[in-house]
């Protein structure tokens, strides 16, 4: 009988390990046609034609990331802000509700962050945003062109907003573990709140804020629906941040229960290996304490 | 006094002159700088001080906007057919997302049934019996599965059910949802267990009561709240899934109660109809959204309210 139950519990364990050979499994299989076809050249052609059976990914991989770095742009220093003020500066009454209601933040599904976007944030972006950037940036290039309110910088935008909470949540636990007595040490000799922050708090937690960006990194690369409602979906790739664009996860939510054809479809699975063999490595970062660098 | 400090491997010298009897040591409040401190640094204070209020200011505004938002279009478009109708065809007014409502848990319930028990039979396994390399790589493994993009599960579910029923289907959804809970959930139950004291599994078996029995009737049943705390949390975190659901339970506009049949969802329906160049539609998407969130919320808060009452309150 204990045996039994033993391995009946083993038999769950595996069924982790079976879904990890399963998903492998099941994209490497069912990509082979595509890569057959066109080999490592699939990541660089720029050419989405499944008209003529003709694929290239470069304006998915474009998209992704340049939407993700405009995250992680406006992302970082108010999360890292918001960090910061949560254990260092804020009255105490004050700490319990923000931690909360940033965490409600990160439960809010992506499709409800989509929809708002579509209804709120575009038309703001349409009408006052992106003309204001292009009058004041419109010289560097980034910021030309019609304003669509739908398009790049959208993206980026939402991206942003779900991130901050994972960003600024980790980065929160990382600054409440540094030890009390550097902030001491700090303020011992003299330095003002902002320098103890930055000389005793933020150098030690370098290391766990990195890696809060990274999982926010991991997030915002392979979120799907916000993204797919307020980007455009055009596979181009345009240098304006109003242009509208496409991301990897985009084409696949678009296109993939539509896709005709097996190299159609064996292309769209290519497209989902390559970003999860990409983030895969940014699951590492699950305990804030072995980030903190002590010397 | 000076001291050296670095900060992204730039090295600057700081020199402070504050005298050191003056410096509050006692906690990091120390509200006001030593009198010598020069205006300069205390300026750069201040104004950091600034800066952190306003990055909190910015992020409330947009999470204000969107709970405002959702209260206010939400609560403008709900009423009682929406909860009771299926969708009305383009251009008709009226109508609701019953089915979709009735299909999301439909489909959650698909998921549960098969990602619950393997999820806490996984973490059973990990905390009782996987001190060892074998754990240890399970336990990584599910980190890994933690992080997959869930629209990757959804291609998944789709090459392992789909293809192989030939049409989308209930089935496939609520495997998909699985595969995404088993991880989460194996590796909050295997926290919980390990909280139990070793103390209580001793005093089990120094009765005479056989590993299995002890595992199943002492230590899990003591970790309990923690363990449906976990298995809450990984289920407000598929309930709004959209991705995995978009090409495996793919949609209906009626009733479906069948597991081979494709079925109707709450969030897919929300996306639909926001996509749709139809007021009617939006409308109906933003009351779709309030039921989803009050869903949600209404899961998360029982587990507070669980947590509040102790995680461990059976082994007190």
């Amino acid at each position: 009988m204990d045996t039994g139950f033993r391995l009946a519990m083993l038999a769950c364990a595996l069924a982790v390990l079976g879904i990890l050979g399963l998903i492998v499994y099941e994209l490497i299989t069912r990509s082979a046609l595509s890569w057959h076809a066109f080999g490592p050249k699939f990541f660089f052609g720029s050419d989405w034609n499944p008209v003529e059976d003709q694929y290239g990914a470069l304006p998915f991989v474009y998209g992704t990331i340049v939407s993700s770095i405009l995250a992680l742009l406006i992302a970082i220093p108010l999360s890292v802000g918001v960090a910061v003020f949560i254990t260092e500066m804020c009255p105490k009454w004050l700490k319990g509700p923000l931690s909360f209601f940033t965490e409600l933040l990160a439960a809010i599904p992506s499709v409800i962050y989509g929809l708002w976007a579509i209804f709120v944030l575009v038309p703001l972006l349409r009408t006052d945003v992106e003309p204001a950037l292009a009058k004041t940036l419109g010289w560097t290039g980034l910021f030309s062109g019609a304003p669509y309110g739908i398009g790049m910088l959208a993206a980026g935008t939402i991206l942003a907003i779900m991130i901050i909470p994972i960003i600024s949540s980790i980065t929160r636990e990382v600054l409440s573990v540094v030890p009390q007595n550097q902030r001491e040490g700090v303020l011992a000799l003299g330095a003002t709140r902002w320098e103890m922050i930055r000389i005793g708090v933020l150098r030690n937690a370098r290391a766990g804020i990195v890696g809060g960006i990274i999982l926010g990194l991991g997030r915002a690369l392979g979120e799907t629906m916000a993204v797919t409602m307020v980007i455009g979906n055009r596979p181009e790739i345009a240098k304006s941040l109003f242009a509208p664009g496409y991301t990897m996860a985009s084409v696949l939510a678009n296109e993939f229960s539509e896709a005709t054809g097996d190299l159609y479809l064996s292309a769209l699975i290519e497209i989902g290996l390559a970003p999860w063999l990409a983030f895969s490595p940014t699951n590492s970062a699950k305990q804030p304490e072995t980030f903190i660098c002590r010397r | 006094m000076r001291l050296r400090a670095s900060w992204f491997g730039q090295s600057r010298v700081v020199s402070l002159r504050g005298r050191m009897s003056e410096a509050k040591v006692s906690s990091a409040k120390a509200r006001s700088a030593p009198p010598q401190v020069s205006v300069w640094r205390r300026f750069v204070n201040h104004l950091m001080t600034g800066v952190a209020v306003l990055t909190v200011l910015i992020v409330l505004v947009p999470l204000v906007a969107i709970f405002g938002y959702l209260l206010y279009k939400g609560f403008g478009s709900i009423n009682w057919a929406f909860l009771t109708q299926t969708p009305k065809p383009v251009g008709e007014p009226g109508g609701g997302m019953a089915n979709a409502i009735v299909g999301s848990m439909f489909i959650l319930a698909i998921g549960s049934l098969i990602g619950v028990p393997l999820g806490i039979g996984a973490g059973i396994y990990l905390s009782e019996y996987g001190r060892n390399r074998f754990g240890d790589a399970i336990r990584f493994i599910s980190d890994v599965l933690n992080g997959v993009p869930s629209i990757v599960i959804g291609i998944v579910a789709y090459g392992v059910v789909v293809l192989r029923q030939k049409h989308f289907s209930a089935l496939a959804g609520g495997f998909a949802l699985a595969i995404m809970m088993i991880p989460t959930i194996a590796r909050t139950t295997e926290q919980m267990l390990l909280l139990v004291p070793q103390a209580i599994r001793e005093a089990a078996y120094g009765l005479g009561i056989p590993r299995w029995r002890a595992t199943l009737s002492i230590t899990l049943r003591t970790a309990t709240s923690g363990v449906i705390t976990g298995v809450m949390l990984a289920f407000a975190r598929v309930a709004g899934e959209t991705a995995p659901l978009l090409f495996t339970a793919f949609g209906n506009q009626f009733w479906n109660l069948r597991l081979d049949q494709p079925t109707a969802a709450l969030p897919l329906q929300i996306f639909t109809y926001a996509i749709s160049p139809f007021d009617e539609w939006h409308r109906q998407a933003w009351a779709g959204a309030l039921v989803l969130i009050v869903l949600i919320v209404g899961a998360v808060a029982a587990v507070r309210i669980a947590v509040s009452r102790g995680t461990l309150a059976g082994a007190r």
